[in-house]
């Protein structure tokens, strides 16, 4: 999300990529916030969690962004002591559209704001991921998901490496190996940066809640994904179906 | 024309209060006392549905006997004032003290200019870092507040309960042992755990509504305590 905006001068959250697995889900964003052509911030923080089983990732305009994700956060919390009894995904899913839609005007104006919600489904057991266009449109993805101005790259790049049998830890390296790849090919997408140790935020919501993924923990994960990229510089490859019928 | 008949300010105080009190006095006990770990809420009331224990803020929480529409309405308007200010401001903008304010004037104007006097006893409770910061409000009826350490009870039998509180409980107890001390009080002076012989029996799990404010615990300190834990935590 770069010059299309005509406001040039506003930071811009980029990348956010969601992934389920057996049990949970779990999302990752890089920290690169950019406004035009320049880097405005190289930490910045997009993935938040909302209440104990949920999360939100936020790409478009930082500040109307972080400001929506505050408002989520009372919300979901205000209803919660008030009822005694938590809202069900559906419910949470349906309340950030509706957040989001009040937003509509200012996305006409060029500040939109793309949320990514993923949360624990304690019916199911299962983990849930919904996009949002910027009328408040929702929509339910299934498996994995990202957006931004690098989830073009980082779609492609979860596609190829999803399973449905993922562990926790499988499904965090997918989440680095996918914004790696965002990175690779959106400018403004950063890359884990090893010099001042900033990797991607990580947020697993599951049956025990939510848990960020601390920095000692997210500096092994980066670590592994590009060491491997020292020596096969594009990141793992997939298998092509075996050819022309010669199986014997 | 009728005159009404005159009431001395005095008699009309003196009968609200007394109204208040005996509203207060016929439901079941809350006592919340200080543990080395935070803050515990201890009350007879085997409904799971309706609390008399709730969360307010990350650091505080509510505890009230009386009239349970009228708690409930104070408790909720509690969690707003808290959620929007935290929002406006700083979630470390909430405090026990400014909440504890605003329900001394809710109560205090409802005494004076209301027909009938909230039947309610209401405690706020906030959970410091260590466990000098810890505070303790004490709200009655008529909005007037007691800023309390150790422990508080309330309903019907608050006095004997606190009698035998200043005897056993000291700021050093642990968990499990504070739980244990508030529900052998409790159950002393419970009308339903009275034995024909005059002993009482100790009240069960099913019968309890237990919470802390656990100092050690991330953003939220409050929790719940039920189910096995409950049973855990109650079993010598």
């Amino acid at each position: 999300m770069t010059s299309t905006f005509p406001l040039e001068g506003v930071p811009h959250g980029t990348t956010i990529v969601a992934l389920t697995y057996p049990g949970g889900v779990v999302m990752a964003g890089d920290r690169r916030a950019t406004a035009g052509n320049m880097i405005a911030q190289r930490d910045i923080e997009k993935v938040f969690a909302t209440d104990e089983f949920s999360v939100v990732g936020i790409a478009g305009a930082a500040g109307l962004a972080i400001e929506l994700v505050r408002t989520f956060q009372v919300e979901l919390e205000h209803y919660e002591k008030m009822e005694g009894a938590p809202l069900s995904v559906e419910g949470k899913a349906n309340r950030l559209s509706t957040l989001l839609r009040s937003n509509l005007a200012m996305a006409m104006q060029g500040l939109a704001v793309v949320p990514l919600f993923a949360g624990y489904d304690p019916r199911g057991s299962n983990g849930r991921i919904f996009s949002y266009d910027v009328t408040g449109g929702r929509y339910e993805e299934h498996s994995f998901f990202a957006v931004g101005s690098g989830s073009v790259f980082a779609r492609g790049s979860l596609k190829k490496l999803y399973r449905s049998d993922l562990t926790q830890d499988e499904a965090v390296t997918a989440c680095v190996e996918a914004l790696y790849d965002a990175a690779d090919d959106d400018s403004a997408t950063g890359g884990p940066d090893l010099f001042r140790r900033i990797y991607p935020i990580v947020v697993a919501v599951d049956g025990d809640g939510d848990r960020k993924f601390s920095e000692s923990e997210m500096a092994e994960f980066v670590h592994r994904v590009v060491n491997a990229r020292s020596t096969s510089p594009d990141g793992p490859t997939a298998d092509l179906p075996t050819s022309r019928g010669d199986s014997k | 024309m009728t005159m009404p008949f005159y009431v001395a300010p005095e008699q009309l105080i003196k009968d609200k209060a007394d109204y208040a009190r005996k509203g207060i006095g016929r439901g079941r006990s809350v006592i919340v006392l200080q543990y080395a770990d935070g803050i515990a809420f201890v009350a007879e009331n085997p409904s799971r549905a309706l609390h008399k224990i709730s969360e307010i803020y990350d650091r505080i929480a509510f505890a009230a006997v009386g009239k349970y529409n009228e708690f409930e309405n104070l408790r909720q308007a509690g969690v707003r004032f808290a959620d929007m200010r935290g929002f406006a401001y700083d979630r470390s903008d909430v405090t026990s003290r400014s909440l504890a304010n605003a329900y001394a004037q809710t109560l205090g104007n409802v005494f004076t200019e209301a027909p009938k006097p909230y039947e309610v006893e209401i405690v706020v409770a906030e959970v410091g870092s260590e466990a000098s910061d810890d505070q303790l409000y004490r709200l009655t009826f008529d909005g007037s507040v007691a800023d309390e350490h150790g422990f508080v009870a309330m309903g019907g039998s608050a006095d004997a309960i606190s009698a035998a509180l200043a005897d056993h409980w000291n700021d050093d107890l642990n968990l499990p042992a504070a739980v244990r001390l508030a529900v052998k009080e409790l159950s002393k002076n419970s009308a339903s755990a009275g034995e024909p012989n005059g002993e009482s029996r100790i009240l069960t799990a099913e019968e309890l509504e237990v919470a802390v404010l656990d100092r050690n615990r991330p953003r939220r300190k409050f929790k719940r305590i039920v189910g096995n834990q409950l049973t855990e935590l109650l079993s010598p």
